[in-house]
């Protein structure tokens, strides 16, 4: 039997570029503080067992899987979602190959692709096709077979 | 204004080149680039609870008692519903099959024994998800396990019975014979029998699972769904009845759709629930699936066994007949069963000039998820053995499988199948050999050499298939005639508003393949203005009144019903744009043009020109001065009905679906003789699916459906103990492809316009299994030198391939060829 959570806690996160200070429940995790007490809903959430990447994030400039971590584990943090990519509205060279490479469908793996190849072009800024295949194969999409999304990310590094 | 039409070939219009044909940016990738997409989990309402389902973990069992109130006394549980509750608030969902197994009694919740590990017993709302599972923990359910069934061929015997009311574990049952089998069969040279074929259960796994957030409206007694059912006007005709209410009192609202695949088909048991817990609670109720429960107890694809399998060959490798018993395992309930029983006969030759078929089905119910339509439904099944067939009887006879396909092939279109289905067009042999030369079939030889020398079996493959699209629901009646389906529609409206704002809305529920894009492109085209000044509504609404009774997305029909839809209703309101410019410019309507977001007199000066918003304006704002006898609204819904005409349900004939698409694939493999595992080093797929809207979207669709059948032939497996327990009820255990699994895809592609279509297009989201077969192919091929085994099964994971390498004679006994 499961015990109702015994203890709450009060986090301090920096979230794309705001500070958020909250009392949260000690079990909470953070995909669910992004989306249900922040209302970042571009994070998803595809699966229990951490296998899909749809809720990757960067934290401290690391790409992790909000599903993974508590959101306790995230104080003192800074957390970019993909609603921090382009604040303010101007895509990124990244979203923008995104379209133009059709590397999404319905869109729904998209924001954790995203935030993947963003953090390996922030290290690998011209990464190779295996790179690119590597720094993704935590990320599951059900509807492109990965094809598009490769050369978008290569596109988007300058690869040739 | 007309609310339905059917669209001949004599009444298409020619559109001028435009946009359609051209891979514009998609309308829809801004929002979803930026994670501003809409999906069902996304939506939240003040005061709303979060169900969470009880669920069995049992295959089979007895439900001796279930005590909730450990549940209900937590601080901020809503409330629970139990199956008894259900069994009197609802009646059970209506079944398409024939006595006995019509007597099938489904319920949204198990009333009295569960019948699937995973089956919801019952639901508990509460104030966050976290509290909802744990008081799902508190609910007590007691059960008195029964003797399991998880053989579809063991199910026959009836020996264990899942339905008491059916008293059979059989859902539909009965023989298609077309032609003259036996005399094929005694006409011909070689007789080859195949003994048993398995094509096995897996899914597509949408990324985003299923998901609803109920409102119940007390005082108009209306539920509004915000959902991602793919196929809400089915969804509904399942619902109304259950819940003893009208279709006018459930709406259905969908935004964005993290994919579907036709497993978002089903959803009516949990909905029902959903509807029965908001109104029991009079507060909104949301319910997103977990993934381990979408695997265990949603919607798997269904599995079929082929037994005895018989094929008539002439000397010089023709195909003259086959004869088969198919036994197709739905699980545990029918659900939208049993129309695959006859789904798969749109393509009952294949792409093949077979004339004498006969098959013996049969559907049964086992312990296992219930099925649910997916990718490829019921088709790819039945064109596997198909092209399975040809692989086993080349091998066999020692014909060449390239020759052989491209002498059985059908060469002349239209076509008319044994059954009476009609194939419209395509170039079956033409794309054979773009793929072949795609993959470097000439220089195939070389390369197994050079395999061979690094100790490696190589294999080349090919899966010759197609998807059908545009289902007519009269094949319904081939499995029970009193059923009252029949044909298809598609609707769409199209709007001019006062500031000159073009609308488009859909009946059709997109899950990522472009609508919004595409529309835009019929629409654009038709009254003269830039895609960008399109916009159509995401999703569907019940309240646009913008659908028709068969109104979603499946069975590969988006450009053919959808777009018809669109035209059509772009069409009138382009002819009405057009007359009120001619009365208000004062010329004949023949001189009005339309471009680039105006009307205006063709040659005629410049300032003879109207901005789409003046003609929104007069219409909605300012028309005292339009005469009484013209009265324009600029607002028009049509209704696309392709035709099919009743289907003979004695001998079992009809077209069945309007359109085919081609899809061939071939592939080269290497096979690691000491461990079986299979790496993919070639890989091409050639699409005919007819005039492209959009090529960049057919591509990822092709792509798409290719690694969906790269996944399913290598990895993918719901895989039951005897016990009836999933093993890979998740993405931990089921593998499905990620970026290192798929390899890099050639494409290529063959327009052969539809003479039977709108816009010449064929719907081709689906992809008929291609790869599966093209992978199964490939295996066998490659483990030639050892041995010749046969490719028996759909899935051929490493380490059924090592046991095929270390005991090929086992597979070899399934084939005898009898010669005279």
């Amino acid at each position: 039997m499961t015990q109702a959570p015994a203890t709450d806690l009060t986090i301090a996160v920096e979230v794309n570029g705001e500070l958020v200070e909250m009392e949260v429940p000690a079990r909470r995790l953070l995909v669910h503080f992004l989306r249900d007490d922040l209302g970042l809903t571009g994070t998803h959430i595809g699966c229990d067992t951490g296998n899909c990447g749809a809720c990757t994030v960067h934290y401290d400039g690391v790409s992790i899987k909000s599903c993974m971590m508590l959101t306790a584990q995230a104080d003192g943090a800074k957390i970019t979602t993909v609603e921090g990519l382009a604040p303010d509205g101007e895509l990124t060279p990244l979203q923008r190959s995104f379209s133009e490479h059709h590397a999404l469908q319905c869109g729904y793996c998209t924001p954790g692709m995203l935030m993947s190849a963003s953090a390996l072009l922030s290290h690998t800024p011209h990464p190779t096709e295996e790179e690119v295949r590597v720094a993704l194969q935590g990320n599951i999409c059900r509807c492109t077979g990965y094809m598009n999304i490769v050369k978008a990310v290569m596109s988007a590094g300058g690869a040739k | 204004m007309s609310d339905s039409a059917v669209t001949t070939e004599s009444q298409q219009t020619t559109l001028q080149k435009g946009f359609i044909g051209v891979s514009v940016p998609r309308k829809e990738d801004r929002r979803l680039v930026q994670g501003q997409g809409l999906f069902v989990d996304d939506i939240r309402r003040h005061g709303m609870g979060y169900l969470h389902f009880v669920r069995s973990p049992y295959a089979h069992a007895k439900i001796v008692s279930i005590d909730v109130s450990a549940a209900l006394a937590l601080d901020g549980v809503y409330g629970t519903i139990t199956g008894d509750e259900v069994a009197i608030q609802t009646d059970p969902f209506f079944e398409m099959s024939v006595a006995p197994g019509n007597q099938i009694k489904d319920y949204a919740l198990a009333v009295g024994k569960v019948r699937h590990m995973g089956e919801p017993v019952a639901a508990v709302c509460a104030a966050t998800r976290e509290l909802a599972r744990d008081a799902a923990e508190l609910i007590e359910v007691e059960y008195e396990p029964l003797p399991v069934l998880v053989d579809g061929v063991e199910a026959l015997k009836d020996e264990v019975v899942l339905h008491d009311d059916a008293g059979t574990n059989v859902v539909w049952s009965g023989v298609f014979d077309w032609g003259d089998w036996e005399q094929a069969k005694a006409e011909a040279d070689h007789v080859v029998t195949i003994k048993k074929l398995h094509f096995h259960r897996f899914s597509s796994t949408p990324l985003e699972c299923s998901g609803a957030l109920v409102e119940y409206d007390k005082g108009t007694i209306e539920w509004t769904i915000h959902c991602n059912h793919q196929m809400p006007g089915v969804g509904a005709i399942w619902m109304a009845p259950a819940l003893r209410t009208g279709l006018d009192k459930l709406r259905f609202v969908t935004g964005d759709i993290g994919g579907g695949f036709g497993n978002k088909i089903c959803l009516h048991p949990q909905f029902v629930v959903l509807c029965l817990m908001a109104r029991k609670l009079g507060r909104p109720v949301q319910w997103t699936e977990w993934r381990t429960d979408q695997h265990t107890a949603n919607a798997h694809g269904n599995e079929r066994t082929f037994l005895d399998v018989e094929v008539a060959v002439r000397a010089d490798g023709t195909l003259t007949g086959f004869n088969v018993r198919a036994i197709d395992d739905c699980g545990a309930f029918p659900r939208y069963e049993p129309l695959g029983c006859i789904i798969w006969a749109q393509v009952t030759p294949g792409c093949y000039e077979w004339k004498n078929i006969r098959v013996d089905f049969t559907q049964v119910c086992t312990n296992k998820s219930p099925v649910s339509p997916n990718r490829g439904y019921s088709r790819m099944q039945h064109l596997w053995l198909t092209e399975r067939i040809i692989d086993i009887v080349a091998a066999e006879l020692g014909f060449d499988p390239v020759e052989m396909r491209k002498r059985n092939y059908v060469k002349e279109f239209p076509y008319e199948t044994p059954n009476g289905c009609v194939y419209d067009s395509g170039d079956y042999a033409g794309c054979l050999d773009i793929a072949l030369d795609l993959i470097g079939y000439d220089g195939v030889e070389a390369r197994r050499e050079d395999a061979k020398a690094r100790g490696k079996l190589l294999g080349v493959g090919i899966g010759s298939t197609l998807d059908s699209g545009t289902n007519n629901f009269g094949q319904s009646q081939l499995l029970n005639p009193e059923l009252q389906f029949s044909g298809n529609n598609e609707a769409a409206s199209a709007k001019l508003d006062i500031f000159g704002e073009v609308v488009v809305t859909l009946g059709t529920v997109p899950q990522g393949q472009g609508h919004e894009t595409t529309a835009a492109q019929v629409m654009a085209d038709i009254i003269g203005c830039s895609v960008d000044q399109v916009n159509v509504r995401r999703g569907h609404d019940t309240w646009f009144n913008t659908h028709a009774g068969f109104s979603g997305t499946y069975a590969s029909q988006f450009a053919v019903t959808g777009l018809g839809a669109v035209k059509g209703a772009a069409e009138m309101l382009r002819d009405e744009m057009v007359k009120l410019a001619a009365f208000v410019l004062q010329a004949p309507e023949e001189a009005i043009e339309l471009s680039d977001g105006f009307a205006r007199i063709k040659d005629g000066p410049p300032e003879a020109a109207l901005p789409f918003m003046a003609l929104g304006a007069i219409v909605n704002a300012n028309n005292a001065f339009l005469p009484p006898d013209f009265n324009p609204t600029l607002n028009h819904r049509y209704v696309y009905r392709p035709y099919f005409g009743v289907v003979d349900t004695e001998k079992k004939k009809g077209q069945l679906t309007l359109t085919y698409a081609t899809q061939i694939h071939a592939c080269v493999v290497e096979v690691d003789p000491e461990t079986g595992h299979v790496e993919i080093v070639d890989y091409a797929a050639v699409d005919d699916c007819g005039t492209r809207i959009h090529p960049q979207i057919v591509e990822g669709q092709v792509h798409g459906a290719t690694a969906h059948a790269i996944g399913a032939a290598i990895h993918e497996n719901f895989v039951y103990d005897e016990d009836g327990t999933l093993l890979t009820p998740n993405f931990y255990d089921y593998h499905v492809p990620h970026a290192l699994d798929v390899p890099s895809l050639k494409t290529g592609s063959i327009e052969s316009a539809s003479p039977v279509t709108p816009l010449g297009a064929k719907g081709m989201g689906e992809g008929g299994g291609g790869g599966i077969h093209c992978i199964c192919s490939a295996i066998q091929d490659a483990l030639r030198p050892a041995g010749r085994p046969i490719v028996y099964d759909s899935c051929n994971p490493y380490h059924r391939v090592w046991e095929m390498l270390r005991d090929p004679e086992s597979t070899r006994a399934n084939v005898e060829v009898v010669s005279r």
